[in-house]
C-alpha cells in the first residue's frame, strides 16, 4: 500500500517510440478548432460582403447621374428618376461638423483632466460616466434634447438640435481615443518641459497635446463617420426638406438618413432609386473619413 | 550666474515609505559633484528634489532644506515651476520633443516663457548649441525634427535645451547611461566645458567617469532594503577614491561591494 | 530630525513648520495621502493660467457626469405627469395607446417582450462567432494579416444602422424565409418557434435578430481581442511547453484569462442591441396583437416605438409616455453597460 504514492512513473512498453505521438483525439480537437475559428472569421465576412455589394449594385446608377451630387429633390416628383441629394450630403456634413465644434474641445479637455489631473472620486466617476455615454442610445440622447431643449427650454425643432444630440454620441468617442494617446505620450517629455520651468499647463497645451495630435485627429475622424450615420436624432429632431437649407438653427433640413427614411414610405421605383444612392453616398463619405483617419494615424510623432 | 547649492537634513519619503534619510551636502559655484552608489540607494530621488521634480511622483515628499545661494527653493514664496527655471536637469534618456525641430527644441523653454523675438531666439539658440558642442554638426539643419539625431547628439540637443533657460545649477541624471563610449566621451568634455559657468550635479554608475568628471564626490549607500539610503561620505573626488574614510565607501570603489 | 512627524499638508505651496520645531525648517508638501489614478502630478502650484487650465478642463470632465444626470432627471420630469395620467398599468399593459391624450392607455409589457428578446437572440447568434473570430485575429490568423482582417470586421461597425435595416428587411429577410419556414415546421411545438403574431414570416424578431448580431458582432468582437491578445506570454509558453495543441493551448491559457472580457464585450454588445433603433424599426412589422413569446412574432422594441413616433411629439402627454419608455429604456442600458465595466475591471475601455 505504501508504495502507491502517485509518484510512480507510468508503465511504458519498453522499445516505444521516443516522441509519443498525439491520442487522435486530441488531434481532431484541434483540426475541429481550427476549421470551426476560421468559419467564424468567414460567417462574419459573409454580410459584410453581402450589405455593400447590396448597396453599390442598387445605388451606383443613382450617384453616377449627373444631377446626383449638385441638385437637390426640389419640386422632384415622387415618381421621376431625377434631381440630386447634395442638399442631404449638406445637412449630414453640417450636423456633423456643428456637434464636432462642440465635443471636441469639451472631449480633449475632459481627456486631459482625465489623463493629467484626474484623481480620487470624481475622477472614477467621470471615467465611469464615459463609459455610460457611450453605451447610451442614440434614441435615448434624441429623447433627452427633446425633452430638455424643445419641451422644457422652448426651442424648435431644427438642424442645431440634431448637433447637440450628436454631441452626446461623439464625446465619448473623442475621450477614449485623447485619452489613450495621452497616456502614449512618455512621461520623460512631460519631465524635459518640467524641468525648463515650463507650468504644467503649457506643458499639456505645447508639447503633450501635439505629440499626442495625430491620434486625436484620428479620433475625431472616427466620431464623425459614427454619428454621420445615426437616424434616430434626426427623426425626432428636425423635419425633412426636400429642397436646400443652409441654416442650422431654423426650419426643416435634410440629411442622408432622413432622406432615404422619407423615401421609404415612397411607394414608387424612383423611392427605391434614391434610398440606394443615398445608402451609397452614405458609406463613400464614411469610407472617405476612416480611410483618412488611418492615413492621419500614421503621421504619429511617437514612435514607440 | 553659477550659485552654490546647501543641503540641510533632507529626508525623502514615497508615501510611508523613508526613501532618503538626513543628508547634509554643499556644492561650491562651477564645480562639478557627482553622486554614486549602488541602485537603490536614492541617489537620484536626492537630485530630483534639488529643483522639486521629485513632486512629480505622486506621493513623493520633503523635509529639510534645500539652499541655493541661501535661499530656501521650498519656501512659500517661490514655486516648482521658477524653481526648475533656476536649476534646469538632463535626464537619463535624451527626450526631445518630437513635435519641434531642433531650433524649436533649444529654445523651447524661453518660447514658452513668452519671449518672441525671433532674433534673440536665433542668438540664444546659436550659443546654446555651441555650449553644448553641437553648433558645428547641426547649423546646416536646425529646422529637422530632433528625433532624427543621434543618441549622444540627441542627449547633447537636451543639453543646449537646458542651458538655453540660463539657469545657475545644471543637474544631470545618469546623461551617459544610454549613449556609447563615444557619445558618452563628447558629454564628459562638455560637462568639462560648462564647469565655467554653471554649478553641476551628476549622478553616475560609472565610477571612472566620476572620477574623471567631478570636483567632489558623494558615496550614497543602504544599509538593507527597506531601510533608507544615506549619504555615507562627501570629499573631494581625489581623496573618496584614493582614501576614503568610511569602510563601506572603499569596498564599493573598489568592487569589494555586497 | 528624522523622526520628526508631518502632519497632512494643504495640497498646495509649502506650509510652516510646527513652530514647537523651533527652526524656519520648511516642508514640501506633495500631500502623501493615497495612491491616485492619473499621471503625472504636480504640486506645480502655478499661477492663474494654471488654474484656469485646471478648472477647465476638470470642468469638461464633470460635464459628462451632469450629462448622464442630466439625462435621467430630464426624461423622468418629462415622464411623469403621463405616467400619472396613464389609466393601463405601465408594466404589465401591452397597449401602447396615446392617440386621445384624455385618456392614455400605455404599458410597456411588449415593448419588453420584443425588446429582450431580439437582443438576446442577437447575443446567442454573435456570442460564438464573436469568440471564433477573436481567435482566430489573435492566435490562428498570420501576423502578416491579422490586422487587414481586424479592419474587415471592424468596416462592420462603419456600416450605418439604417443601411442594415435596409438589407435586412430588403434582401436578408426573403434569404433568411426558408430556414424560418423549416423551423417553424420543424420545431413549431418549442414556444420560440411557434406561429407569431405576424401573417407572414419576413419581418419578424427571427429577422430584426439575425440583423442585430450582425451588427454587435464587431463590438464584442474588438473587445474579445484585445483582452485575448493581452495574455501573457508566459502563460501561453507554460501551456505549450507542457505539450498541448494550439486549441489545448487556448482552453488552457486564453479562455481562463479573457473571460471576463469576453463576458464584457458581449454585455456591450447586449446594450447596443437593446438600444438599436432605426434598423429594428425598419426590419421588425408592427403587429395588431400582443406578443406570443415568439421568435416570429413583430412588435416595437422601446426603441423603434419612440423612433416611429417620433413625427407626432406635439403634444405633451402623449409624448411623455414615449419619454416614459425612454427612460426605461436608458436604466436598461445603462444597467447592462454598469454590469459590462464592472466585469471588465481594468483590463478594456469599452
Amino acid at each position: 500500500m505504501a508504495t502507491t504514492t502517485g509518484l510512480d512513473a507510468p508503465e511504458r512498453p519498453a522499445g516505444g517510440p521516443t516522441f509519443q505521438p498525439l491520442s487522435t483525439g486530441r488531434k481532431v480537437k484541434d483540426r475541429l478548432a481550427t476549421v470551426l475559428v476560421v468559419l467564424a472569421f468567414l460567417i462574419a465576412v459573409v454580410p459584410l460582403v453581402w450589405v455593400l455589394v447590396t448597396v453599390v449594385g442598387r445605388g451606383i446608377g443613382a450617384i453616377l447621374s449627373a444631377d446626383w451630387w449638385g441638385r437637390s429633390l426640389s419640386g422632384v416628383l415622387p415618381e421621376s428618376f431625377a434631381g440630386g441629394v447634395y442638399h442631404a450630403i449638406y445637412g449630414t456634413l453640417i450636423q456633423a461638423l456643428l456637434a464636432a465644434v462642440i465635443a471636441v474641445p469639451i472631449g480633449i479637455a475632459a481627456a486631459v483632466y482625465l489623463v493629467e489631473y484626474g484623481r480620487g472620486r470624481l475622477a472614477k466617476t467621470t471615467s465611469f460616466m464615459v463609459d455610460i455615454l457611450a453605451g447610451v442610445p442614440s434614441i435615448v440622447a434624441a429623447l433627452f434634447v427633446f425633452a430638455a431643449f424643445i419641451s422644457i427650454l422652448g426651442g424648435v425643432q431644427s438642424a442645431f438640435m440634431v448637433s447637440l444630440a450628436l454631441v452626446l454620441l461623439m464625446l465619448p468617442v473623442v475621450i477614449r481615443n485623447t485619452e489613450e494617446m495621452l497616456r502614449l505620450v512618455p512621461d520623460e517629455l512631460r519631465e524635459a518641459s518640467y524641468a525648463l520651468g515650463i507650468p504644467k499647463w503649457k506643458t499639456i497645451l505645447r508639447i503633450v497635446l501635439p505629440t499626442a495630435l495625430s491620434g486625436t485627429v484620428t479620433g475625431v475622424m472616427l466620431a464623425l463617420a459614427r454619428v454621420m450615420g445615426e437616424t434616430a436624432p434626426v427623426l425626432v429632431l428636425v423635419g425633412y426638406s426636400q429642397s436646400i437649407n443652409f441654416d442650422p438653427f431654423t426650419g426643416n433640413m435634410a440629411s442622408l438618413p432622413l432622406l432615404m427614411f422619407s423615401e421609404l414610405s415612397n411607394p414608387e421605383a424612383a423611392g427605391q432609386y434614391r434610398i440606394w444612392g443615398a445608402a451609397l453616398t452614405l458609406i463613400l463619405i464614411i469610407m472617405i473619413l476612416q480611410l483618412g483617419a488611418s492615413v492621419v494615424s500614421r503621421f504619429s510623432a511617437i514612435s514607440k | 550666474m553659477a550659485k552654490r547649492l546647501d543641503l540641510k537634513d533632507v529626508d525623502i519619503y514615497y508615501g510611508d515609505f523613508h526613501a532618503v534619510q538626513d543628508v547634509n551636502l554643499s556644492v561650491a559655484p562651477r564645480s562639478v559633484t557627482s553622486f554614486i552608489g549602488p541602485s537603490g540607494c536614492g541617489k537620484s530621488t536626492v537630485l530630483r528634489t534639488l529643483n522639486r521634480m521629485h513632486e512629480e511622483i505622486p506621493g513623493a515628499r520633503v523635509d529639510g532644506e534645500v539652499l541655493l545661494d541661501g535661499e530656501d527653493i521650498y519656501a512659500r514664496s517661490s514655486d516648482a515651476v521658477s524653481v526648475r527655471k533656476t536649476i534646469g536637469m538632463v535626464f537619463q534618456r535624451p527626450n526631445p520633443f518630437p513635435t519641434m525641430s531642433i531650433r524649436d527644441n533649444v529654445v523651447a523653454g524661453l518660447k514658452l516663457a513668452g519671449v518672441r523675438d525671433k532674433k534673440k531666439l536665433d542668438e540664444v539658440c546659436e550659443a546654446s548649441l555651441r555650449g553644448a558642442n553641437l553648433w558645428k554638426e547641426v547649423s546646416e539643419r536646425l529646422d529637422k525634427p530632433g528625433g532624427g539625431l543621434s543618441g549622444g547628439q540627441q542627449q547633447r540637443l537636451c543639453i543646449a535645451r537646458a542651458i538655453a533657460v540660463q539657469p545657475d545649477v545644471l543637474l544631470m541624471d545618469e546623461p551617459c547611461s544610454a549613449l556609447d563610449p563615444i557619445s558618452t566621451l563628447a558629454i564628459e568634455d562638455l560637462i568639462d566645458d560648462l564647469k565655467k559657468d554653471y554649478t553641476i550635479v551628476i549622478v553616475t554608475h560609472n565610477m571612472q567617469q566620476a572620477a574623471r568628471v567631478s570636483d567632489q564626490t558623494a558615496f550614497f549607500n543602504l544599509e538593507a532594503t527597506g531601510k533608507p539610503g544615506k549619504l555615507v561620505e562627501i570629499d573631494d573626488t581625489a581623496t573618496i577614491f584614493s582614501n576614503p574614510k568610511q569602510q563601506a565607501t572603499e569596498d564599493y570603489i573598489s568592487g569589494r561591494f555586497g | 530630525m528624522t523622526e520628526r512627524t508631518t502632519e497632512q499638508a494643504p495640497p498646495q505651496g509649502p506650509r510652516d513648520e510646527d513652530p514647537a520645531a523651533g527652526s524656519a525648517t520648511l516642508d514640501t508638501v506633495t500631500d502623501p495621502g493615497p495612491a491616485r489614478g492619473g499621471r503625472s502630478r504636480g504640486s506645480s502650484s502655478g499661477g492663474r493660467g494654471e488654474r484656469v487650465f485646471r478648472g477647465l478642463t476638470s470642468g469638461s470632465g464633470l460635464l459628462v457626469v451632469v450629462a448622464i444626470a442630466a439625462i435621467g432627471l430630464f426624461l423622468l420630469v418629462q415622464a411623469v405627469p403621463s405616467l400619472m395620467a396613464n389609466n393601463a398599468n405601465f408594466f404589465t399593459s401591452p397597449l401602447f395607446d396615446t392617440r386621445d391624450p384624455a385618456n392614455l392607455n400605455f404599458g410597456i409589457r411588449d415593448l419588453v417582450v420584443v425588446t429582450v428578446l431580439s437582443s438576446l437572440f442577437a447575443l446567442v447568434l454573435a456570442m460564438p462567432v464573436a469568440l471564433g473570430i477573436a481567435l482566430f485575429l489573435t492566435h490562428y490568423a498570420p501576423r502578416r494579416v491579422a490586422r487587414p482582417f481586424a479592419y474587415v470586421i471592424d468596416l462592420l461597425a462603419a456600416v450605418p444602422s439604417i443601411i442594415y435595416g435596409l438589407w435586412g428587411i430588403a434582401v436578408l429577410a426573403p434569404a433568411l424565409l426558408p430556414v424560418a419556414t423549416w423551423l417553424q415546421g420543424n420545431l413549431g411545438w418549442f414556444f420560440l418557434f411557434a406561429p407569431g403574431n405576424l401573417p407572414v414570416l419576413t419581418g419578424t424578431i427571427f429577422t430584426g435578430g439575425v440583423v442585430l448580431a450582425v451588427m454587435i458582432l464587431p463590438i464584442i468582437t474588438a473587445v474579445t481581442r484585445e483582452v485575448f491578445a493581452q495574455t501573457p506570454r508566459f502563460h501561453i509558453e507554460a501551456a505549450q511547453a507542457l505539450g498541448a495543441t494550439r486549441w489545448e493551448v487556448i482552453r488552457m491559457a486564453v479562455l481562463p484569462y479573457g473571460r471576463s472580457g469576453y463576458i464584457a464585450g458581449s454585455m456591450l454588445g447586449l446594450g447596443r442591441a437593446l438600444g438599436e433603433t432605426i434598423a429594428v424599426l425598419i426590419v421588425i412589422r408592427a403587429a395588431t396583437t400582443p406578443s406570443n413569446f415568439s421568435l416570429f412574432d413583430g412588435g416595437y422594441t422601446f426603441a423603434s416605438l419612440i423612433a416611429s413616433a417620433a413625427s407626432e411629439f406635439s403634444q405633451p402627454l402623449p409624448t411623455g409616455a414615449y419619454i416614459a419608455a425612454g427612460l426605461v429604456l436608458f436604466v436598461l442600458t445603462f444597467v447592462v453597460n454598469a454590469i459590462a465595466r464592472v466585469i471588465a475591471g481594468g483590463k478594456v475601455n469599452g
